[in-house]
């Protein structure tokens, strides 16, 4: 398995059957940045997902961590068509839907829905919350008229709404129950994938338990698979079947959920882990921080070879001069893939690596 | 003797829906080189109570006493605070693009507050100090980043900025307000790094509010939880992450998921915080609360000590419903010992099952 490409072992069997809903395959989205004026050359582009593939087993959940500017919305997008692909491919139950038309797309824009991070940006606030619900039906024709209110009722009771709130508006909802219409219009059409982009991080930790059981428990009935997104890595843990970490538009690591988690192979991945703060303060103060020096570069001039070596903690020449392949790593599983010239060992100490370069 | 003592303060906007209360009876005490952290969640009250102390909510109803360095703040007049406010408490605000003004290069907005403070400092003093300050926070060439304009410092750079100005007078007590929440995860630990070494070389106090347990558990000595505008909980970190006694906060601790109970349901808080111009009768948790009595629908408890006097309640619940002593504890010991995390949890469990709470 070692010596096959990652693609190639991607588009291969999925651990846990073949049974895979969407596959991405060596995606590359640009977004071409222009000078101004009225000649507008193109001068560089902003490599915002450059080279990404993955594969999510129907009915199962794939937690997509990485910070800001490391493009996972920005993949998350185009899988649901809503950004054209500057090259590679998406396939959803079996079709190309990469850069499909409008009018093609049209029957895949019902099976795959969004849920966005911020419930009070997502929905029309001068437009009744029966009127959003109920909008995927008047857009699709899948619902008469005259049982649309009916339906979306039965919607607003399954994601734990009032029905008789029907009629109210956004603003008379708070945080979480917003969040909830936003689930409730994805699932208008029963979905087959649902891509959530940060559901939660806008909500109080209380609140959020309540959207991430409810996604837990509609998943459990309906079979649905998840494209979910965040920052926070204890909520992905939580959600997620196998997890991949997005640094700079690329994977730097992916795999089962407890084999990333437990032993991470990429010194991102260790650092990322090492700074999320546990609420545990025993943990916290036993735990070695690995500290990253500096910020995440820009994408449009993203660094040589591997884009994490100048802030990596185990950087040698190598690192700045070859790009890492995402592969199977010396005594891994099969399905956990790593893109370092340099994984972390068991054992190894890679704070004080980080401590010492500092 | 305390740095800031805080006694009874309650704070209320009188709106056109009625009287909205934000804070309603709050005590506590910071002492020099220490770190409070204050949680709560939206509309808990932590934000306003730590404006009013620095005399940024205007229009509002204000009772009560905030003593620091022997001076009440809360009896100043505008002139009085605007001394102490920036040179003896610093303040770093949640989001730092915009409490950083657009049009100013970062070095000229730190030695306007090094000048506004200090007329005896010239313009070129206070440009070296800025420097100084940049390099300190850990920006790197801070001679020529200096003379850059806030947007082009990445937001980890900003909140350096932010904190190189609130250290630029060498505060006795600084208040940050989640001055993390904007940030990824490395980046935040970057600059919970940075507050924890500037606070022990400076034995500066430091209040922490926060919505995010992993940040108090991390960097705080003492934590009050608040809720509706009150504190529902106070003690040492300890006290609150593995002997807690309120419901409320056994509530937020068992809400975030985390690795021990990987797979499981989480346990949310049901139903949603108050609004503060209705507020519930009796105890402001109770209809929130899984362990509520005939006494919480009509009586608000007091905080009160349970087992040791630093650890304060408000809640009903007799104090053996904490997790101090027999199995919880116990098993708390074990989980440390095994390096797991999320022991919290667990205790909640053993808790919940005491023969105490159920009855």
């Amino acid at each position: 398995m070692t010596d096959e490409s990652p693609a190639a072992f991607m588009t291969g069997a999925m651990p846990g059957g073949d049974d895979v809903l969407v596959r991405v395959e060596n995606l590359v989205k640009y977004f071409p940045v222009r000078t101004a004026g009225f000649v507008r050359r193109t001068v560089g582009n902003v490599q915002a997902v450059d080279g990404v593939s993955l594969a999510i087993p129907r009915g199962k959940t794939l937690g997509l961590v990485g910070e800001t500017g490391s493009g996972k919305s920005t993949l998350a997008r185009c899988v649901a068509g809503l950004l054209p692909v500057t090259s590679g491919k998406v396939t959803f139950d079996g079709h190309d839907i990469t850069n499909l038309s409008r009018h093609r797309m049209q029957p895949f824009r019902r099976e795959i829905q969004m849920i966005f991070q911020d419930p009070y940006g997502s929905l029309n606030p001068r437009r009744r919350v029966g009127a959003i619900i109920g909008d995927p039906f008047a857009i699709h024709k899948t619902v008469p008229a005259g049982e649309r209110k009916r339906k979306v009722q039965e919607l607003m009771e399954r994601v734990g709404l009032n029905p008789e709130h029907y009629n109210r508006f956004p603003a008379e909802f708070s945080g979480g129950q917003r969040q909830r219409i936003g689930v409730a219009r994805a699932l208008a059409l029963r979905p087959k994938l649902i891509i959530c982009d940060e559901p939660v991080s806008a909500l109080d930790v209380s609140i959020q338990a309540q959207v991430l059981n409810l996604l837990a428990d509609l998943q459990r009935d309906y079979g649905l698979t998840y494209l979910f997104i965040a920052h926070d890595l204890e909520v992905v843990r939580h959600v997620s079947d196998s997890v991949t970490v997005m640094y700079l538009g690329r994977v730097a690591e992916s795999g089962p959920k407890e084999l990333v988690y437990d032993t991470p192979r990429h010194p991102y991945t260790a650092a990322l882990l090492s700074a999320a703060p546990a609420a545990d303060p025993d943990a916290a103060a036993s735990r070695q921080r690995i500290i990253l020096t500096g910020d995440i570069p820009s994408p449009i001039d993203p660094p040589s070879g591997c884009r994490f070596h100048p802030r990596c903690p185990k950087a040698q020449e190598l690192c700045s001069q070859q790009d890492p392949p995402l592969e199977v790593k010396a005594g891994d599983a099969a399905a956990h893939l790593t893109a370092c010239h340099f994984p972390v060992e068991a054992g190894e100490n890679l704070a004080a690596e980080a401590a010492a370069r500092r | 003797m305390a740095l800031l003592e805080v006694e009874n303060l309650t704070v209320s906007f009188p709106t056109g829906d009625g009287v909205v209360r934000a804070v309603r009876g709050v005590s506590f005490s910071v002492e020099p080189g220490q770190t409070l952290g204050i949680v709560g969640e939206s509309g808990s009250g932590k934000t306003v109570l730590t404006q009013t102390l620095l005399g940024l909510t205007p229009g509002a109803v204000i009772t009560g006493k905030a003593v620091f360095e022997g001076t009440d703040l809360l009896q100043l007049s505008q002139g009085q605070m605007r001394e102490v406010r920036g040179a003896r408490i610093a303040v770093i605000f949640q989001d730092p693009l915009t409490s950083l003004h657009p049009l100013y290069r970062v070095g000229w907005q730190i030695s306007e507050m090094i000048r506004a403070h200090d007329k005896n400092v010239t313009k070129k003093q206070a440009a070296a100090r800025a420097v100084e300050l940049l390099g300190r926070v850990g920006i790197p060439h801070p001679a020529q980043r200096v003379n850059d304009y806030p947007h082009q410092f990445s937001g980890g750079m900003r909140q350096r900025a932010m904190i190189a100005m609130a250290l630029s007078l060498s505060p006795r007590m600084i208040i940050a307000d989640e001055p993390t929440t904007a940030l990824d995860a490395t980046v935040q630990a970057q600059i919970l790094d940075l507050l924890l070494n500037l606070q022990r070389e400076s034995d500066t106090a430091l209040i922490m509010i926060t919505h995010d347990l992993g940040v108090v558990a991390d960097i705080a000595d003492n934590v009050m939880v608040m809720y509706a505008g009150r504190a529902a909980e106070k003690g040492s970190k300890q006290d609150i992450f593995y002997r807690q006694h309120h419901p409320y906060t056994k509530g937020l601790l068992e809400s975030i998921p985390n690795s021990s109970a990987a797979s499981e349901r989480l346990r949310p808080i049901p139903g949603m915080p108050p609004s503060l111009i209705n507020l519930p009768s009796g105890c402001k948790f109770h209809p929130r609360c899984t362990y509520v009595m005939d006494r919480c629908v009509t009586e608000e408890p007091d905080l009160r000590q349970i087992h040791d006097f630093s650890h304060l309640s408000a809640c009903w619940l007799p104090a053996a419903a904490t997790g101090v002593g027999g199995d919880a504890e116990h098993q708390r010991a074990e989980a440390v010992a095994e390096g797991r995390t999320g022991a919290a949890v667990e205790v909640a469990e053993v808790i919940a099952a005491s023969p105490e709470v159920a009855s």
